[in-house]
């Protein structure tokens, strides 16, 4: 899934010295025409979406599609319990209204939704991925750290090794290594 | 608060001011993982084994203590007509209350970006949790039946039987365990990078596979931290209307009552601002001791700690607001019954307890008033122990002096703790302490990444007037005019 599938050259990856440099090449890399390419820092960096060319996050739908879910399974459930199956007479209360199942409608309606930011962000960014490519690089593994890589992917239709790791040398990256299976 | 915004701010020579560095102490990025991630790795200091052991033996005492009262029922405690809720629901109203800071400090003060947060979110997520587990413990074992507590769960069963949807106290189920895993899930995102770290510096091959588990194949791409933050910011903003509904409806439990002292309206903004006020002296109190254990002073900062004093007067003085406001509206409803239940508050047989309240969460505080008390750890330390006391009594005041004299005086009773209701909130710290102990050994303790983030040499326009010439910049700083910029003198 992604952007990794190509054997058995995964892509190439460089490192850059700061954030500043890396939102730079990441601008460079994409009007050089490359898509398939990522970058790699400690912490998310602020104008990173846009020198990349990528839009709006999508997990918003899936908040609201959990919000809708949570409210309309605590309405259901508690007009269904009280009013439907069991209908139990309590200090002459009706079966079913609306005013006392407010809370749990509410409460259902949070948890959903924060159960649809969480499964959408995990969907949508693939992970769990206990596996990657990129954990073959030794030096990769800074990433977490203080490093910032970019990574050009194989499996972009304009990916050629020497093309790309010329581009990212000129932009200043360095350690440049290709990502391939180790013997 | 304007004396204060300037007193810790930086001064320039023409008259302006920026903001103080949220980390002292010039660190790079690497240092702030090695300051971080290093207690998470080797051994914890003899200290954490004299609290660890000590906080064990709490624990064991509350595993006897809940064996003990399961065995025997529920008889086993000072409860008894008329206060049918005692020691359980005070420690479980005031368990939950601790538990509101984590979620406050991480989700409003992130949508209200006060980056200062940053620093301090992670121990006090951390707290939330544990502290939620001691509440949720409280209510489990007052049912009396434990074995059957599925119950309260809307579980298909042979008998057809559903919960009662109408009652507070099925709200309660619903509203504190689901405040529960939308805590615990903000708590994990919010791990994830971190446990990424821990995983790369990883020497062995079994801490390598167990944290490459739960760090869920992290690499830092930009195309996960897009999806990352975005779910971040929706958690923030459904995690905020959750914290304070959390509380309102714990105060359902008794503002639906009749109970003269309890049914009041008041109820909810008060309970939330109370668990606001214990919880952040809790992260007070935890986080003095732990930032110098671990030496992270760079990270939580004094100013840290005074931005947390401030919430704690703030917040104080609005319970104790509220304490006035109870009285006013007792006396303005004319009503016989909740004018007598306010004035055996303060004068009958448990004035001691509403005394301690009233000094431990209102006057103590006030002391936060001056800068110089703000910012003296020792001071703030016994403050923050005060208020949690007084929080304490809140509840107790709340729930067993209303209980103990309402409309029938042939009926009133005075309520006495045995011994097994004091062992059991003991052990409920003991059970907080082991697993805060836990936190501190195992987890990064303060947010890796996000402390990154906040660094002036995280925003890419740091380095753009030197060594990169940019064609054109994709985001302009927003720079002040001169015009925008407070001058002050």
């Amino acid at each position: 899934m992604g952007i990794y599938e190509s054997e058995p050259v995964y892509g190439i990856l460089a490192e850059f010295s700061d954030p500043g440099a890396l939102v730079h090449a990441a601008e460079r890399v994409h009007k050089a025409g490359f898509r398939h390419f990522d970058t790699h820092s400690p912490f998310p960096i602020h104008g990173m979406d846009r020198a990349m060319g990528m839009g709006q996050s999508k997990v918003g739908y899936f908040t609201i599609g959990g919000g809708i879910t949570g409210f309309a399974l605590a309405y259901w459930l508690q007009w269904w319990t009280g009013g439907v199956d069991y209908p139990l007479n309590i200090s002459g209360k009706p079966f079913f209204a609306v005013e006392p199942s407010i809370p749990i409608i509410f409460e259902l309606t949070v948890l959903f939704s924060a159960f649809g930011a969480v499964i959408g962000m995990l969907a949508l960014n693939g992970l769990p991925r206990p596996f990657n490519p990129l954990f073959y690089s030794r030096n990769f593994e800074r990433v977490s750290d203080d490093a910032f890589f970019l990574h050009i992917a194989a499996s972009d239709r304009k990916f050629n090794e020497d093309d790309a790791a010329a581009l990212l040398e000129e932009l200043g990256g360095f350690n440049v290594e290709i990502l391939t299976q180790p013997e | 608060m304007a004396d204060t915004a300037r007193d810790i701010a930086i001064f320039h020579g023409d008259g302006h001011y920026t903001d103080p560095p949220l980390v002292t102490g010039n660190l790079s990025f690497h240092e702030i993982t090695e300051l971080v991630a290093r207690h998470a790795e080797k051994k914890p200091p003899t200290l954490w084994y004299v609290a660890f052991g000590i906080a064990n033996l709490m624990l064991l005492n509350l595993l006897v203590m809940i064996a003990y009262q399961v065995w025997n029922g529920v008889g086993v405690w000072g409860n008894n007509q008329p206060v049918g809720w005692g020691w359980p629901i005070v420690d479980f109203v005031f368990w939950v209350g601790i538990g509101h800071a984590g979620t406050l400090i991480s989700a409003i003060l992130f949508l209200f970006r006060q980056r200062w947060r940053t620093s301090i979110n992670r121990a006090a997520e951390a707290m939330t949790l544990f502290a939620v587990i001691c509440a949720l413990l409280f209510p489990t074992i007052h049912v009396g039946r434990v074995w059957v507590i599925y119950w309260t769960l809307p579980i298909p069963n042979q008998m057809e039987m559903w919960p009662q949807f109408k009652s507070p106290l099925l709200w309660d189920v619903f509203a504190v365990s689901s405040y529960f895993i939308v805590s615990f899930l903000f708590w994990f995102v919010g791990l994830v990078p971190d446990l990424a770290t821990l995983r790369d510096r990883a020497t062995s091959l079994w801490r390598q596979r167990v944290l490459g588990f739960f760090a869920l194949g992290w690499t830092g791409a930009n195309r996960h931290w897009r999806n990352y933050e975005k779910s971040y910011l929706l958690l923030a903003g459904l995690a905020t209307p959750l914290v304070l509904s959390v509380h309102s409806v714990v105060s359902f439990d008794f503002a639906v009552s009749v109970v003269p002292g309890w049914h009041t309206t008041i109820f909810p903004p008060y309970f939330v601002a109370g668990a606001i006020f214990s919880g952040f002296a809790m992260v007070v109190s935890l986080l003095v001791i732990a930032r110098k254990i671990y030496g992270i002073e760079d990270l939580i900062t004094l100013n840290h700690l005074e931005k947390m004093n401030i919430v704690i007067l703030l917040t104080g003085t609005m319970v104790g607001f509220a304490y006035i406001t109870e009285f006013f509206m007792a006396w303005y409803s004319q009503v016989e019954y909740e004018q007598y239940a306010f004035i055996n508050r303060a004068t009958g047989p448990y004035a001691w307890a509403y005394w301690i309240m009233m000094s431990c969460n209102l006057l103590a505080p006030q002391v936060f008033w001056f800068k110089r008390l703000r910012r003296n750890i020792p001071l703030m330390f016994i403050i923050s122990i005060f208020v949690n006391i007084g929080m304490w009594f809140e509840r107790f005041v709340i729930t067993v002096i209303s209980l103990h004299r309402d409309y029938l005086p042939s009926s009133w009773g005075y309520f006495t703790p045995t011994w097994v209701d004091v062992l059991t909130l003991v052990g409920s710290f003991g059970l907080f302490f082991t697993l805060f102990l836990l936190f501190l050994r195992f987890v990064p303790m303060v947010a890796i990444a996000e402390v990154k983030g906040v660094l002036p040499e995280a925003d890419p326009h740091f380095y753009s007037d030197h060594e990169h010439d940019y064609d054109v910049p994709y985001v302009q700083p927003a720079e002040e005019t001169d015009k925008d910029k407070p001058t002050r003198s």
